[in-house]
């Protein structure tokens, strides 16, 4: 049996969102070798020699009839009937997919059934192409590379030099994450250690970065963690692309949510983050719309916060 | 304050993780509210809680929570455990609740007599 050794409930959040984005449409073979009623098992047996492929359908104008299998072809060979034409010995008893579902169906197909491949129709009914474990793999892989390289991307840090030399660090932050998150603040956390600020002053970032990254996790539809640092500030501005804040005074006070159940159970959504950002902030703004909000938080240090003098 | 060996030599709890043992416990807090803990729990505390996923590690690393005791007979998740180890935060658990758990700690950590 060929499966395909994703778990198509409990992968990483990445995976699990591409194999329900993709359609089997996507990673289907659309160029169909196929045959007709009436066509010799023999004709079908050089087919598959000369394209190779072991499974070749055979329609009647768009219409699958049934799929002549290798084993067919060998039992052909065995009884001796290859050279009788198809009708009767392909394999009718056929498990079907449609183009429009997910990838994670096909996937949960193969481990569950021992064939091959699977035919595709269309909404019409029409035959519209094969898929293969092989077609699902490829494609997965092409997909993963992309995403790996996307999120590489993501987690750049880039150095702009006006002058002074500021460094600013951004982080993509994907809605209902739980798994990545507290990535932002964990990276954030690591450049102020290295520049050897006291604990205090590290744990006021920690803070607020990680509450604003959360709120972007649980609330909003995605968005992003920018931290500047400059020698005697960093600068932690969270931007999302919605649905923005209904109340901004209330979403201000302690223990005001809007979280859900299942975010609660997670021990979030006590209504604590944005008033835990403003009191370790020493300057705090927010604004929200419809459109998104915005988040800064300003942490400012002295020469003295600093444990050994900077370079 | 106590090493953490001792800690949970003294309390009988369950270590998950493979972490140093001998990092020093000051002080304890108890909630199941993430944000609460990460508002207001003291830095080297154990952190008595039944919040058994990976969130809970990022938040004691970011605070400098020492360790994680999980009450009420809960079990940490493999990708708690995985990150656990990889933060240097041991996980320990019990069939204790939170009010019993924080009680006991307090005593070992000699908060009270």
């Amino acid at each position: 049996m060929q499966t395909i050794p994703i778990n198509t409930y409990s992968s990483p959040t990445v995976i699990l969102e591409l194999i329900y984005r993709l359609k089997v449409k996507d990673v289907m073979t659309k160029r169909l070798i196929s045959v007709t009623l009436g066509t010799p098992m023999r004709q079908v047996q050089q087919l598959m020699r000369d394209n190779s492929i072991t499974g070749v359908p055979v329609v009647s104008k768009n219409r699958l009839l049934g799929i002549v299998s290798m084993d067919d072809i060998i039992r052909a060979l065995d009884f001796g009937y290859i050279e009788e034409a198809v009708d009767h010995h392909m394999t009718k008893n056929l498990i079907l997919l449609e183009d429009d579902m997910p990838v994670s169906f096909a996937i949960s197909y193969f481990d569950r059934y021992s064939f091959h491949r699977f035919p595709v129709l269309n909404k019409d009914k029409e035959l519209v192409g094969m898929v293969t474990t092989r077609d699902i793999t490829n494609r997965l892989l092409l997909e993963i590379n992309r995403e790996v390289e996307h999120l590489e991307h993501m987690n750049q840090t880039t150095t702009i030099t006006d002058g002074l030399t500021k460094d600013i660090q951004t982080f993509t932050v994907l809605k209902h994450d739980f798994e990545n998150a507290g990535f932002a603040s964990t990276q954030i956390k690591k450049k102020l250690k290295q520049s050897g600020l006291f604990p205090q002053v590290i744990r006021r970032a920690a803070i607020a970065s990680y509450e604003l990254e959360m709120n972007i996790v649980v609330h909003s539809y995605g968005g992003k963690i920018t931290a500047e640092f400059s020698p005697h500030e960093v600068i932690i501005t969270s931007e999302d692309s919605g649905p923005g804040i209904d109340d901004v005074d209330r979403a201000m006070e302690q223990g005001y949510s809007t979280a859900n159940e299942w975010i609660r159970s997670l021990g979030f959504g006590a209504g604590m983050g944005l008033p835990n950002v403003r009191s370790v902030s020493d300057d705090f703004h927010i604004e929200s719309s419809a459109e998104g909000t915005r988040v800064q938080s300003i942490i400012r240090f002295s020469d003295a916060q600093y444990k050994e003098k900077q370079l | 304050m106590k090493q953490l060996a001792e800690v949970h030599a003294e309390l009988g709890y369950t270590v998950y993780t493979d972490t140093d043992e001998s990092v020093l416990v000051l002080n304890g807090y108890t909630s199941d509210l993430l944000s609460d803990v990460m508002g207001n729990a003291a830095e080297d505390s154990a952190l008595i809680t039944i919040q058994a996923h990976k969130n809970t590690v990022a938040v004691a690393s970011l605070i400098g929570i020492k360790a994680i005791i999980l009450c009420n007979g809960r079990t940490p998740t493999d990708d708690m455990l995985a990150s656990a180890n990889e933060e240097q935060i041991a996980i320990l658990g019990t069939t204790d609740n939170q009010f019993t758990a924080s009680y006991r700690l307090a005593k070992v950590l000699g908060i009270v007599s």
